[in-house]
């Protein structure tokens, strides 16, 4: 019987590996999937009763959002307040059981809910300190952000303001805003996600939507022909309007016909005509190439949820984006046709002029300068990084000079600040089939050596309305808070 | 050091794990580890010394490492009932007392336990009679679709717990005395064409039904393992008069099955049997025409019992969302899953846990008893997890090398049998928990709340230690060349 009862204890020790092989499964191996499985809501429960860090603006001390404890003892749960309301609304987004998580709240969640991977667990525990989120001090400046939400108004649009020199977003304001302190009741929510709503307050139009640029875009095209050679700012070109550009005559603006002019005098006028040629010489690769350069054609490099933004480029008619068979000449002055049309979100614009601003180097637009435990401890400090070389260093000293010439006597004179240079360029587009305008302006200060790169821009802008008159303001506005500020 | 020394020792850890285990629940509390820790690891410590006195004074040759592993894993369990609920732990604990006192009665009473073969049928009605106390009605209980409990005025218990000893008893002083009746081939040899006869022509039958049927794998594998079985038995010749019993008793299991309706208990009763036979008679073969016997039942029942049916649905697809949103659905096994992937390599810790929901209730359905494990795993990770089975694995090794050293035939039938059962018990709430198996309501032995499961646990305790007294007596004897 002895050799059976070993045969016995041999099968206990293969069913006993199973069920360690099973256990090891389900909290090892699939412990992930579980934790996603949509059934599973221990993590929302268990985040419920886990007080989120602080969302702080630039100074540290402004508060973006917070957690306030309701009941006590066992059932005591936290709910998310956000004392600066619609100002903040979307870059910061919102944190609730009910609806889930947007913006910043979602992008840094695992810093406000202290969510450490197994070994820091561990760590923690040995120091006897209860789980708690760390704070997250956001780059964002509160007097310009309130500023620029208050020049915005009723008006749809978005301003968007970075460091060149590190890429922190230091204003991201987006019209009509929505408070996110009531958005999770459901009939606020499902008012706003309505289908008819046409004013979409929850869309964050500084990223998730696409506008056409206008001559904004002309940098862009400047910055091609000036980097490859193919163009100096002295470069005389026909200014002539109107002109033939893929068999379809192009007009200037108000028909004006300048003759034969440099390429500054063209930028400083935003002259259509020269650019258009301009485009067609540098060919349809080589301006795709630089748009990339410069952060088109793919997400923007933003700390913030991938599904919350939207890639600038060229898009046809079903909004897929596209890299030839696109006329080169209307999509290098912002325009374009049924083959493709140049789409651009407001921070893509804004790391336009903040590419060529700092030399011709974008860095990665950053919403979060550092992460800070309880304890006041750093946490993770958020290193700018570069996202590419766009242009050689003289190319955007180049190209900063003839912007500080839109400024000083053409188009953008409105966005001139007294005792600070302003460098920038204005953009006016027409819209529904030349009803309304999407007006905008780009630019930064100081010309020397700058310390803001800006975007602006407002939707369906009456006929008559230009980037000029209606966008350079707010952006000298802004810059003159941020300037002042710091 | 003799054997009582090393089994006092072995309390050492366990007093360890008592008194860290309440301070770290008192701890994650956020309450003071008040002397409260002490007092409650004092007590603890103080049954279990008195036990081991006891032990010392009645058996002072049994195994010494059984008693203190099931310290452990009862020390283990308090600590866990405590942090789910402190009131249920206090209960528990008047539980081991008494299981301490009846654990005491039983070695008292029965200084040697070849007594109990004498009451064999006795002992045998008594386990069917506690199996079907459950469908009397005004006593009867149904749990979750099964009967598996009896009420009477305030006392619920659970006589599949003791049930589950008698019929060990039952069967392993039955085998003793068939054993050799069973095994014994009494006809010479087949002659090689006999034998090719008696294989072919069940193969061939065997592969005519797979080509005319288009049967599952799993049957078909079934059904294969049924014929070979059953022709390797046939050519033993057994004596079937002596065979009658034994299909008694898969017809016994089957019935209970349809009255109890629980699957887990089934399994356990039938597996030990299976266990015993194959201990006794040394034939696979008995063991594979048992198996697939049963399996087979089972599955038949399971297509004509609803809450058989329901429960092996649930066990397949716990995910499903309407079967989630079910009466009786998969909730509880998903949350067991979902509460096992929170505990990771490490656990969360002991009492970090969740299990309690904001607005008051627990999110893990009967973490106490059925899921004890589930907690066990979220608290401990499964480091913790796998050092508790590997308590068990320790214990049933003791239990098994028990039944190794017994000289007689009876003792190490009941040994094994007790062991198996008890095996077989952890095998099936841990399967059932971690979906080895669909999950029935089965307790985990020494760890999960009841006071049924303690007093029969204590009682399978006692038998054991009392067998190894004597085997190691014995053995003892026999190697100081029998001089008494």
């Amino acid at each position: 019987m002895n050799r059976q009862i070993l045969h016995l204890f041999a099968l206990t020790l293969v069913l006993f590996g199973v069920l360690i092989a099973f256990t090891s499964r389900w909290s090892v191996f699939e412990a992930e999937s579980l934790g996603d499985n949509t059934l599973n809501r221990r993590g929302l429960l268990e985040q419920q009763q886990v007080p989120r860090g602080l969302i702080l603006a630039r100074d540290g001390r402004t508060v973006l959002a917070e957690s306030v404890p309701e009941g006590s003892g066992d059932a005591r749960i936290y709910t998310r307040r956000y004392p600066q309301g619609s100002v903040f609304g979307h870059p910061v987004g919102y944190s609730y059981i009910t609806i889930g998580e947007s913006g910043l709240e979602r992008s840094r969640n695992d810093a406000l809910t202290g969510d450490l991977d197994e070994f820091g667990t561990i760590f923690r525990e040995l120091q006897d300190r209860t789980r708690e989120g760390d704070d997250v001090v956001t780059a964002l400046d509160p007097d310009a952000q309130r500023q620029a939400m208050e020049l915005l108004g009723d008006r749809k649009g978005s301003i968007v303001a970075l460091e060149p020199a590190t890429g922190w977003v230091r204003v991201a304001a987006s019209t009509p805003g929505y408070d996110p302190n009531t958005v999770d009741e459901p009939d606020v929510f499902e008012a706003l996600n309505a289908p008819d709503n046409t004013e979409r307050q929850l869309i964050n139009r500084a990223v998730q939507t696409n506008y056409p640029p206008g001559s904004t875009f002309k940098v862009v095209t400047a910055a091609a022909a000036l980097d490859t050679g193919k163009a100096t700012p002295d470069s005389i070109l026909d200014g002539s309007s109107p002109q033939e550009v893929s068999g379809v005559p192009l007009n200037n603006a108000g028909n004006v016909s300048y003759g034969p002019i440099t390429l500054t005098t063209a930028l400083t006028n935003s002259v259509n005509t020269v650019f258009a040629q301009l485009g067609e010489q540098v060919g349809t690769r080589t301006l795709v190439e630089y748009m990339e350069r410069f952060g088109f054609y793919r997400d923007p490099q933003l700390d913030y949820p991938e599904d919350e933004m939207l890639a600038s480029g060229v898009r046809n008619a079903d909004q897929q984006l596209v890299t030839s068979g696109f006329d080169v000449g209307r999509v290098a002055i912002g325009q374009g046709g049924a083959e493709g049309q140049v789409q651009v979100t407001p921070l893509q614009m804004a790391e336009v002029a903040a590419a060529v601003a700092n030399g011709g180097k974008l860095m990665q637009p950053r919403l979060t300068e550092r992460v800070v435990a309880k304890d006041g401890r750093v946490e993770e400090d958020i290193e700018p990084a570069q996202q590419s070389q766009v242009v050689k260093p003289e190319t955007a000293q180049q190209l900063t000079e003839m912007m500080a010439s839109v400024v000083d006597e053409g188009t953008g004179t409105r966005a001139a600040l007294s005792g600070v240079s302003v460098a920038g360029k204005t953009g006016t587009a027409e819209v529904d089939n030349g009803l309304a305008n999407q007006v905008w302006f780009i630019g930064f200060a100081p010309v020397e050596s700058p310390r803001y790169a800006i975007a602006v821009t407002l939707e369906d802008q009456p006929v008559g309305s230009s980037g000029g008159v209606d966008a350079a303001p707010l952006a000298a506005a802004v810059l003159q808070t941020l300037l002042e500020g710091s | 050091m003799s054997a009582r020394t090393r089994e006092l020792f072995g309390l050492l850890p366990v007093s360890l794990l008592v008194c860290a285990g309440f301070a770290a629940v008192l701890v994650a509390q956020s309450q003071e580890v008040s002397d409260l820790t002490v007092t409650y690891g004092a007590v603890f410590l103080g049954l279990c010394v008195f036990g081991h006195l006891f032990i010392r004074a009645r058996l002072p040759d049994a195994d010494p490492y059984l008693y203190p592993l099931a310290a452990l894993l009862a020390a283990f369990g308090l600590v866990m009932i405590y942090r789910i609920d402190t009131e249920l732990a206090r209960e528990q604990a008047q539980w081991f007392v008494i299981g301490l006192v009846l654990f005491c009665a039983t070695i008292y009473l029965l200084p040697d336990h070849h007594v109990l073969e004498r009451y064999r049928y006795t002992i045998a009605a008594v386990g069917i009679a506690l199996l079907l106390l459950p469908r009397l009605p005004v006593i009867g209980e149904q749990v979750n679709g099964a009967f598996l409990a009896v009420k009477v005025g305030p006392i619920q218990f659970q006589p599949a717990e003791f049930a589950k000893l008698a019929i060990i008893v039952f069967l392993a002083s039955y085998l003793r005395d068939t054993r050799d009746v069973l095994v014994r081939s009494r006809l010479k040899p087949l002659t090689p064409t006999a034998t090719a006869l008696l294989y072919g022509i069940p193969a061939a039958l065997f592969v005519l039904v797979l080509l005319a049927l288009d049967l599952r794998p799993v049957v078909a594998v079934l059904l294969g393992v049924f014929v070979l079985s059953l022709v390797t038995l046939i050519r033993e010749r057994p004596s079937l008069k002596h065979f009658g019993p034994l299909l008694l008793i898969w017809g016994a299991a089957m019935l209970m099955l349809v009255f109890i309706r629980d699957l887990g208990s089934s399994l356990m009763f039938f597996g030990a049997f299976l266990a015993l036979l194959y201990v006794a008679t040394a034939r696979l073969s008995i063991v594979g025409v048992g198996a697939t016997l049963f399996l087979g039942g089972a599955a038949f029942l399971a297509s004509t019992v609803g809450h058989v049916q329901s429960r092996i649905d649930t066990w397949l697809d716990p995910f499903d969302p309407v079967l989630y949103e079910a009466q009786g659905g998969s909730f509880q096994i998903a949350q067991s899953l979902f509460a096992q992937a929170d505990g990771g390599l490490f656990g969360q810790g002991f009492g970090r846990a969740l299990l309690e929901l904001p607005g008051g209730g627990n999110i893990i359905p009967a973490a106490h008893t059925d899921l004890i494990y589930a907690v066990i795993t979220d608290e401990l990770g499964l480091f913790g997890a796998a050092g508790l089975i590997l308590v068990y694995l320790l214990f049933v090794a003791r239990g098994f090398k028990t039944a190794l050293v017994a000289s007689d035939g009876f003792s190490k039938l009941l040994a094994t049998g007790l062991t198996a059962v008890f095996a077989l018990q952890v095998f099936v709430i841990v399967g059932g928990v971690t979906k080895v198996i669909p999950l029935t309501g089965v307790t985990l032995p020494f760890v999960s709340y009841g006071g049924s499961s303690i007093l029969a646990n204590m009682v399978l305790l006692a038998l054991l230690l009392i067998v190894s007294d004597h085997a190691r007596r014995d053995r003892a004897r026999g190697r100081s060349g029998g001089l008494v």
